[in-house]
């Protein structure tokens, strides 16, 4: 049944059961079994905010290791946007970009040209008649998934058209075949830089029935220390960026909205604060938007978690970057008509009552008066000494079965002790 | 048949900005039963119109969640000013909220007739100067 590939993994000998990422995780995948943590892969979503919390590092995302890759003919290059903000003093993007070359790529290909791209194309689908508003993006994967989880009444809001980092992808190929007809398919292969894990889950599993265009998929803070060293050895550029402010702005919470050119959007950034924002759209208590944002990770993609900057310095440096850049670089023609079907998707993973207890409405309902009873003996503090994000998570684990006399309740188990020495 | 799970809320009328709480926690409660979400949504929006018509009218009140094998039953119960008017409170856009409270986005006038829009029946019993007592019904198929 689960054959999906989460790239948040734990390292098992890290790992020393202290429950910070149980309380922590927004879908309540976790529980510490056996003394080290257990993430449930239908719940998960790839946010990464267990790697964020976790002080052990025992939580990490699986990438691509660059040297493993070099054997290509032709490797292309996609730097994520946020990666400009991640150098203190950068005055010029193409510094970066000439650094991807020095460092063994053969071909750079920005991610922000490809945004570009998908906010022209956005302006357009937005004038589409008939279409559910607010148009929500479809750029981060974590809220796509989250959708298609638990808000399967908002799976027609999203934007049905490929992430920047597709679409790079796929404009990077066909330029690279028809610049180097000598090159097969084969001998070339992209390499997206990755600011976060949910991106890297994205690529290795495609999404519903869309399959992606990258190869590869390299971590940001990875790439980071052989880039920096590269770009120290400074020489002219002879690459230049092809992208402008709108592009870059992606990198930042907000940029993507800003680049609608209509004021009538929303955006959002932090795991909690998005969900509150589906709750509500979903519920009709929002007012009427065009376009809505929503980050997972605070700040936008400059917070991802295979980030090096803070997002917020991230942010400043990009602002500086930005100064001198022209508004977009990339546009389509206004009479385009609809968004070209190479870059259409609105394919998703199915959605899967995940909170169900069982299919049964019967046995759910017999199932949660026995953990409202559970829950009412339970002391209510969500300490997670259990293993469990919360006392009624704890209850429900009982209920269904899934934690046994080896996750049992310490409060409980303490009270009982003091009132038999008391009794005897 | 006659079994069912009960849910109380006490909704707080102090408190403007935590209203639509009961309607989030309801909401959690319906996806663990399983039940499809376009039934979960009707119920989660009468249940959050409900809860802010009692904070903006009537200072709160309780709504009590009835969880039946083939049918959910909300009864929202306050000690409000009660309606004079039923019919015209029903009417799409009439309000009786403050400027204040429309100020923040409330008092639209489509509380009650959303209410009904997404329940298979309501009823409403009022007594000016005692309170309201809205009971919506929605019939699993």
């Amino acid at each position: 049944m689960n054959s999906y590939r989460h790239s948040v993994v734990l390292d098992v000998e890290k790992c020393t059961g202290c429950t910070s990422c149980v309380r922590r995780c927004p879908t309540e995948a976790i529980r510490v079994i056996n003394g080290h943590a257990e993430i449930n892969s239908d719940r998960c979503i790839d946010c990464g905010e267990c790697i964020r919390v976790c002080q052990h590092n025992a939580k990490k995302a699986m990438c691509s290791k660059l040297e493993h890759y070099m054997h290509y003919k032709w490797k292309i290059a996609l730097p994520a946007p946020s990666l400009f903000g991640q150098f203190n003093g950068l005055e010029d993007v193409d510094e970066v970009l000439q650094g991807l070359l020095d460092i063994g790529f053969d071909e750079v290909f920005e991610v922000a040209k490809a945004a570009e791209l998908v906010s022209a194309y956005t302006r357009t689908y937005l004038k589409t008649e008939g279409i559910k508003k607010p148009v929500i993006s479809s750029a981060c994967p974590v809220i796509s998934r989250l959708i298609s989880l638990r808000f399967p009444y908002l799976k027609d809001n999203i934007l049905p058209i490929l992430p920047p980092m597709e679409i790079a992808a796929i404009e990077a190929k066909a330029k690279a075949k028809k610049e180097h007809p000598e090159l097969s398919e084969k001998d070339i292969a992209v390499f997206f830089i990755s600011p976060c894990a949910a991106k890297v889950s994205y690529i290795r599993n495609g999404f519903g029935d869309y399959k992606s265009h990258v190869d590869v998929v390299v971590a940001l803070n990875e790439i980071y220390f052989q880039l920096i060293g590269a770009m120290k050895r400074k020489h002219t550029p002879t690459i230049t960026s092809e992208a402008g402010m709108i592009g870059i702005g992606w990198a930042s919470s907000g940029g993507e909205s800003t680049a609608i050119l209509n004021d009538s959007y929303l955006f959002a950034d932090g795991i909690g604060n998005c969900m509150q924002v589906l709750e509500s759209i979903e519920n009709g208590n929002i007012p009427q938007l065009e376009f809505v944002e929503l980050d997972a990770c605070i700040g936008g993609c400059v917070g991802g978690v295979m980030t090096i900057e803070n997002p917020f310095i991230a942010k400043t440096r990009l602002q500086a970057v930005r100064r001198y850049m022209p508004v977009s670089r990339n546009f389509v023609a206004s009479d385009a008509g609809s968004v070209p079907a190479d870059y259409f998707s609105n394919s998703l993973p199915a959605y899967t009552p995940i909170s169900r207890l069982s299919d049964n409405i019967v046995e759910s309902m017999r199932m949660m008066a026995q953990i409202q009873s559970l829950r009412e003996t339970l002391p209510g503090i969500d300490c997670g000494a259990c293993g469990s994000p919360t006392c009624r998570a704890y209850a429900e684990d009982v209920v269904r079965g899934v934690a046994g006399e080896d996750r049992r309740c310490v409060v409980l188990d303490r009270k009982k002790q003091i009132e038999k020495e008391t009794q005897t | 048949m006659g079994e069912y799970l009960n849910f109380h809320y006490d909704v707080d009328g102090e408190n403007f900005v935590s209203a639509g709480q009961a309607s989030v926690e309801l909401k959690k409660t319906l996806r663990r039963l399983g039940l499809p979400p376009e039934t979960i949504r009707r119920l989660s929006i009468a249940m959050y119109e409900g809860e802010i018509n009692m904070v903006i009218h009537a200072g709160g009140g309780e709504a009590d969640v009835d969880i039946y094998e083939d049918k959910i039953v909300i009864v929202l119960k306050d000690h409000g000013p009660g309606i004079a008017d039923i019919a015209l409170a029903m009417q799409e856009g009439y309000s009786t909220a403050t400027e204040g409270v429309r100020s923040l986005g409330f008092g639209a006038g489509m509380g009650l007739p959303n209410m009904k829009r997404y329940t298979d029946e309501m009823q409403i019993d009022s007594t000016v100067g005692e309170g309201t007592t809205v009971t919506m019904t929605v019939y699993l198929s």
